[in-house]
């Protein structure tokens, strides 16, 4: 044994060590590749021998091969040999190769399992370290799973060495193994307030990656960073910290407000400019986020702006470059405060450095102005001239373009400037974006029907100028160019002064030269020209033109016919024969352009990009269903009737389908007719629209006359600077024109008010040059109106979207090391680390038994409630002064995490208070108030109240209350249903109509029990003097975080509402969907106007994420009462109340579906019980299907199995069965939650009754 | 988060890799060659970021728009960070410093050759920084401890290269085929725009 260490020894002498091996490469310059694969020889013989270190000598130099690019993966068993030596010398290369080269793929990882883990638990931290440090490059989801537990508890080890290095990891092991975010959470969190400030640094490093993804669920730790922001000292910590409030703040805006007096502080006091930095554009993120009513708002802008300032200003390119960066976030929202400095940005476009000239001309897109656009251009097209190197360049054009097109041309105030840029553009050599330049053009002639003159006969010129753009054709990009301009003379031709000319030049030679697609469009616009031509000449005495025209066509297309590309030769042969044959009657005298017109007659109108995308699947489609059952594999006779009778049933419904489609596609059609009949901007058909054509101010425009001998150039087009000239001359002789005007209106008004400014004028006053329509793009009639950004389905971060707050439900514990997997260990045996998920267990399984005692009280008290209740049916008075209470308790309650809303308050609190120490309150209500509210249900006639009012109170006092209000009750009581019964008959019809609500007529009394009152699911929103709303929210299957809110608007007085606005304050669960480009805090406007008594509908989409649990949203109407002698703004303010009833949707199930899912196992359990109920049991289905959105599946005497579907896609199967006045429902659902929420409220609605 | 780290000379040679996300070896190969090609081309004097540019493919190799190169450029090396939004660009020109700087103190006037001979430690010196792409410690001094502690460990056991290794090559030194410049931080003036201590 000894002797084999000694000859091992003596061995290494000769063998290379890492420093050899890297000599010996330099020295072998000539056949490296030679040398390394002798020492890869090498070293594969010396991974055979026993000793460990010359194995760690060999993987050592493998780590550097790996380097240089060579795979190693071969060696992977070894390197894990290497990682469990006892050794840390050789145990450190181990784990560094390992990292270098092992990944998920590698399948000798899951070997290292309890390697690692020994290596975890080792008594040496560095072995520790080591282990750790590897880990966080390879760790795969096994690995993850197996050892979250270990590294969890080495986060409170003693050395904070490894409690850092393990904080950090955890990150890595969220990612892998999501399940293990919740149970490590809590102790994450206390790292952020460990003593050692590197761990604290790598807590708020791991947490701050985690809130970036997913910010919503890190909200409530807001205070304890906000905290960690005041008192920490460390740049790092501060800028990370700062960073994560930047990604906070959109979600909760007053998070911003609180924000900003302590970063206004920082950015005065701090002297690393990193800080700086930071803090500026969390200020900025912050201004983004809150709405414009801030007080010192302008000054936080203002200190933006200017310490920005002061970077770019400064020498060094980094600062200079990181203050565009963030000048151009504050541009988005405050374009006046960055334009005053565009002098400064104007600047850097003349830097050396070009990642700063990007940069500029970034921020030069968000600040051109209808007033500046042309002045801006003129710039660039300066800096386009003098850029050298193409990349740059091209980057200018695309800015140029980007710049003039954006928002939809919206800066454009004349667009025979613009089409003369495009042109001027075409010069540019060696460009690849000649294809951007065309779509341009195609898109401005074929948008701005104005400017289409002066397109064509640019466009002309362009053409009979081809040979310049084509210099060197082939790989010169622009004559894509070509294209366009062929395309727009010859689509447009009606307008071509001289359309022969234009022909002639189509049908050069030398286009033969033409890239193939772009020769096609030259053949058949030809053609249309040719057209054009013969309808100009037809009727005239001597056909000779015509003629010609034909002639000439015979004799140049077929140059084309012989083509290569076979879509030039296929058209060019067609339309040769057509020609032929028109020449043929040309000849006979016969007039034949009415006909030949007739081929191109019709417009082509724009079809918005993602028009196919948002085509809604039609109902009942199937894309992934088979048109044809593929072929089966097997060819048993058994299987052959089966798979007909498969193939026939599909076909036979497909058929169906389709009928019914042409119809609706008909219909469709008809309507869209209709629409475009009545929209404006829409271009018809019809050839009148094209001829009638005037273009004001195109004739006074010289096209100025072509100049072949200057080359290089195309003639004629440095126009665009002509326009500026021209429309400061025409803004000047407006503006005097309005002066004068004003000066008029003054002398009316004199000694009324001052005219506030004279000065400069704003962007409204700027009237385009043309009457201008630009065509917007066709959208599929039912097209979807949202955008959904695509998110990246692989992204490993959605994974860990989850909600933290949530305590921990038993099966979420972190799977622990045992001998035997399958035998589960009692938690005793655990090491202590485990005390802390246990903790949360018992703490879980105990508030489980809190909850079901509550229940059971809140079921007594309930009965007590309902005798003395009786007949009385409905107590709006009561309710609402209980719904005062239940509104907060029902969320309180119906939810199991009780710590959400606790912690959801304290942020709240946290929030809405001055500087109070975070931690120390305590809002929330204490959690064993019953919900007596519940027996009474949430009566629909119930009035917006504050919700501060709302302060828990005690049952037995609520009791009083309610006895006392009795007597008046009865008095209204008759009054009251008078009127509920008038709104029903109102709104009845908006009724969905679900299950057998035949029985919904108010006069039913042939029953023996009381009739069943009218049925609505309108519920009262809010009321005044003024307006009366009430609302019903459905849901949608096939968007599953949608509901539509119907609110149906009554005007209640003698004067007319307008401008009637719905907002509502979103929460971080739902939100009112807006259109594109409003901001958070943007109200809807409400699509009509009411006359005096009269109703209508409007419907406001709103997005939810969870579903499980129900919500109120509080909002406000605001509208203008205009009476005949006055008018005045008005408000009012509501509380949207999401059940969850209101996420189901009523969806047919049958039986053998239903008993199948039972079985499935999937779903949790949960029951009911309703006493007193007299009402016939069909009447109580009927009211569970239509108010709660169930169906019946099957009905067996006094029992009954029904069904319903949340958006989500969530089972709710009930199993109702009556006896004697007591209803028992039994329920199951895949969501307990949501279960235990839809009983409630089922609950209410028969306390109701 | 970093997604790499890359340290290469003038001429493109890498001197240390280290992906925190997985590559095939080509594809990191290419991932330097295209780095080098984007750095090597800026002047000394222009800004020390590179992102998002749309022409060039390095962004698309390295994973999207949201990444950027952070870089600087020491002598005959280049000091290559590729991080995500989530950086501080500023933080991370710091990091880069405090990087060179702990180099420079554990190799005492740290040059190439120095990267050249002893890759493993200036690993084991970036583990004490940078962990699985997130930073760890941005203390030199607490850098520098922990480095020389576990230096001392690996001496207690005996080290990899055991003495008989180590004489022959005292031996192969002698012919040293060039002397690099040494990269002495002292020397060379660096700006660093926030130089208040971590």
């Amino acid at each position: 044994m000894a002797l084999k260490i000694v000859k091992g020894s003596i061995d290494r002498m000769f063998d290379k060590n890492l420093q050899d091996l890297v000599r010996g490469i330099r020295n072998h310059k000539e056949d490296e590749a030679k040398y390394i694969s002798t020492c890869i020889d090498e070293i594969k013989q010396e991974l055979k021998q026993d000793n460990i270190a010359v194995k760690a000598n060999a993987v050592c130099k493998l780590t550097y091969l790996q380097m240089l690019g060579y795979d190693v993966s071969w060696a992977a068993f070894n390197i894990v040999e290497v990682m469990s030596s006892s050794k840390f010398t050789y145990k450190r290369i181990g784990y560094l190769a390992a990292s270098q080269c092992f990944h998920e793929s590698t399948d000798v990882i899951m070997l290292t399992t309890n390697q690692i883990r020994k290596d975890l638990s080792s008594p040496n931290q560095y072995d520790t370290g080591v282990a750790l440090t590897g880990l966080s490059c390879f760790v795969t989801p096994d690995l993850a799973r197996d050892l979250a537990n270990d590294i969890m508890t080495l986060m409170s080890h003693t050395k904070p060495y490894i409690r850092k290095k393990a904080v950090l990891i955890m990150y890595k092991v969220f990612l892998k193994y999501p399940e293990s975010l919740r149970p490590a959470f809590p102790r994450l969190k206390e790292k952020l307030e460990d003593p050692d400030p590197g761990v604290q640094s790598a807590a708020v490093n791991v947490i701050c990656e985690l809130a970036r993804r997913n910010p919503k669920n890190y909200l409530s730790l807001a205070p304890l960073f906000f905290k960690l922001m005041t008192s920490s000292t460390n740049n790092w910590v501060l800028i990370k910290i700062i960073k994560l409030f930047g990604a906070l703040t959109p979600l909760e805006p007053r998070l911003g407000k609180k924000l900003i007096e302590p970063l206004t502080n920082l950015i005065h006091s701090t002297s690393a400019m990193s800080l700086l930095y930071e803090c500026v554009n969390t200020v900025i993120a912050v201004l983004i986020s809150l709405s414009s009513g801030m007080p010192n708002h302008s000054a936080s802008i203002q200190l933006c702006v200017q310490k920005l300032r002061i970077l770019i200003e400064d020498s060094d390119q980094n600062l200079k470059y990181l203050g565009l960066l963030a000048m151009s976030k504050i541009l988005k929202t405050h374009p006046k405060s960055v334009q005053s400095h565009k002098d400064l940005i104007l600047q850097c476009l003349d830097d050396k450095d070009e990642s700063i000239r990007l940069r500029a001309l970034d921020l030069l897109y968000g600040m051109v102005s209808k007033k500046n656009l042309m002045e801006i251009v003129k710039k660039l097209m300066l800096h386009v001239d003098k850029a050298e190197g193409t990349t740059y360049r091209d980057e200018l054009l695309t800015k140029i373009i980007d710049i003039c097109s954006q928002s939809n041309y919206q800066y454009i105030t004349n667009f025979e400037w613009y089409i003369s840029i495009l042109v001027e553009l075409t010069r540019l050599e060696g460009t690849r974006h000649g294809h951007l330049i065309a779509s341009q053009m195609l898109d401005v002639a074929i948008r701005v029907k104005a400017i289409r003159g002066f397109a064509v006969a640019q466009m002309a010129t362009l053409l009979d100028n081809a040979h310049l753009l084509t210099g060197n054709t082939q790989r010169n990009g622009i004559c894509e160019v070509l294209y366009a301009a062929a395309w727009i003379c010859g689509e447009f031709s009606e307008h071509l002064e001289d359309p022969m000319q234009t022909l002639e030049a189509m049908l050069r030679p030398k286009v033969a030269t033409l890239p193939g697609h772009i020769q096609a469009v030259y053949v058949q616009n030809a053609a249309k020209l040719f057209a054009t031509v013969l309808q100009k000449h037809e009727g005239e005495s001597d056909s000779q033109v015509a003629q010609e025209t034909s002639q000439l066509l015979i004799d140049r297309l077929p140059l084309f016919v012989q083509s290569a590309n076979l879509e030039v030769q296929e058209r060019a042969s067609c339309i040769l024969q057509l020609v032929k044959y028109i020449q043929k009657l040309q000849q006979k005298n016969v007039e034949v352009a009415e006909e030949v017109t007739a081929l191109f007659a019709g417009e082509l109108n724009p079809v918005a990009p993602k028009a196919q995308k948002k085509v809604p699947i039609p109902q009942g489609l199937d894309l992934d269903a088979w048109i044809n059952e593929p072929p089966s594999e097997s060819e048993s006779e058994d299987e052959k009737p089966k798979a007909v009778f498969a193939k026939e049933e599909p076909k036979h419904s497909r058929t169906k389908h389709t009928e019914v489609d042409e119809k609706e596609l008909a219909r469709r059609r008809e309507v869209r007719k209709q629409e475009q009949a009545n929209n404006p901007f829409y271009i018809k058909a019809s050839p009148s629209s094209q001829k009638v054509y005037d273009a004001p101010g195109v004739e006074h425009i010289p096209v100025v006359q072509i100049d072949l001998s200057v080359p290089l150039k195309v003639p004629g087009m440095p126009m665009s600077d002509q326009y500026v000239k021209l429309e400061e001359e025409r803004r000047q002789k407006a503006k005097a024109e309005r002066k004068k005007k004003e000066k008029k209106k003054k002398r009316e008004k004199r000694g009324k008010e001052r005219k506030a400014d004279s000065g400069p004028e704003s962007e409204e006053d700027i009237a385009p040059a043309h009457q201008v329509d630009i065509v917007t793009e066709e959208m599929p009639e039912n097209a979807l109106p949202s955008d959904d950004d695509d998110k990246d389905p692989n992204d490993p971060h959605k994974a860990l979207d989850i909600d933290l707050d949530k305590p921990l439900a038993d099966n979420e514990k972190l799977p622990v090391r045992t001998h035997r997997p399958e035998v589960l260990k009692s938690p005793a045996d655990d090491r202590d680390s485990e005390s802390f998920p246990l903790e949360t267990k018992k703490k879980s399984s105990k508030e489980k038994k809190e909850k079901k005692d509550k229940d059971r009280k809140k079921s007594k008290e309930e009965k007590k409630k309902k005798k003395k209740q009786k007949e009385v049916e409905e107590e709006p008075l009561e309710s609402q002064l209980e719904e005062a209470v239940q509104s907060e308790e029902i969320q309180e309650v119906a939810s199991p995490p009780t710590s959400t809303s606790a912690e959801a308050s304290d942020l709240d609190f946290w929030l809405s208070t001055a500087p109070v120490p975070p931690a120390t309150q305590d809002v929330t209500a204490p959690p064993s108030v019953t919900t007596v509210s519940a027996s009474s249900a949430a009566a629909p006639d119930s009035e917006p109240e504050e919700p501060k009012e709302t302060e828990p109170e005690d049952t037995v006092s609520l009791q009083k209350l309610s006895k006392h209000k009795k007597k008046k009750q009865k008095k209204e009581k008759e009054e009251k249903e008078k009127k509920k019964k008038k709104r029903h008959h109102h709104h009845h019809h908006h009724s969905d109509g679900g299950g057998e609500d035949s029985v919904q007529n108010g006069t039913v009394e042939e029953e023996e029990e009381e009739p069943l009152p009218p049925m609505s699911n309108y519920s009262l929103l809010a009321e005044n003097t003024y307006i009366k709303m009430v609302y019903d929210i459905q849901g949608n299957h096939q968007d599953e975080s949608k509901v539509v809110v119907s609110v149906i608007f009554e005007n209640k007085s003698d004067s007319f509402l307008k401008s009637m606005e719905f907002n509502v304050l979103d929460s971080l669960n739902s939100k009112l969907q807006r259109p594109e480009g409003a901001g958070p805090h943007d109200g809807l406007t409400v699509p009509f106007q009411l006359p005096p008594g009269v109703s209508n509908e409007a419907r406001f989409v709103f997005s939810v994420q969870s579903i499980v649990m129900p919500q109120k949203l509080k909002g406000t109407l605001t509208f203008i009462v205009k009476s005949e002698d006055s008018s005045t703004h008005e408000k009012l303010d509501f509380r949207l109340h999401f059940t969850c009833t209101s996420y189901l949707i009523t969806t047919p199930c049958y039986s053998d579906a239903y008993a199948k899912l039972l079985e499935s196992g999937n779903l949790k359990g949960s029951s009911l019980r309703l006493e007193g109920i007299n009402m016939p049991f069909h009447h109580l289905l009927a009211r569970i299907c239509f108010h709660h959105h169930f169906s019946v599946v099957e009905r067996i005497d006094s029992c009954a199995s029904m069904y319903s579907r949340s958006i989500q896609g969530h089972h709710v199967c009930l199993l109702v069965k009556t006896a004697d006045q007591t209803v028992s429902i039994d329920a199951k659902c895949d969501e307990p939650s949501l279960l235990g929420n839809v009983l409630d409220e089922i609950k209410q609605t028969f306390s109701k009754c | 988060m970093i997604k790499a780290i890359l340290i290469f000379n003038n001429h493109g040679k890498p001197r240390l890799i280290r992906f925190y996300q997985y590559f095939a070896e080509d594809m990191q190969q290419q991932i330097i060659r295209e780095t080098f090609h984007l750095v090597s081309k800026r002047d000394d004097n222009v800004c020390n970021f590179l992102e998002g540019e749309v022409f060039h493919p390095i962004f698309s190799l390295i994973g999207g728009s949201d990444y950027k190169l952070i870089y600087r450029h020491y002598a005959t090396l280049y000091f290559v960070f590729c991080v995500d939004s989530s950086e501080s660009e500023l933080g991370i020109l710091d990091l880069i410093q405090v990087f060179v700087e702990t180099l420079d103190k554990c190799f005492e006037n740290v040059c190439e050759l120095d990267l050249i001979f002893h890759m493993d430690k200036v690993h084991y010196i970036l583990q004490e920084v940078v962990m699985g792409g997130m930073v760890l410690e941005t203390n030199m001094n607490e850098i520098v401890a922990q480095v020389e502690l576990q230096n001392r460990m690996e001496k207690s056991e005996g080290g990899l290269s055991a003495a008989p290794a180590r004489a022959v090559s005292a031996v192969k030194n002698m012919n040293l085929p060039e002397i690099p410049r040494n990269i002495n931080i002292g020397d060379i003036n660096i700006k660093v725009p926030s130089l208040s201590p971590f």
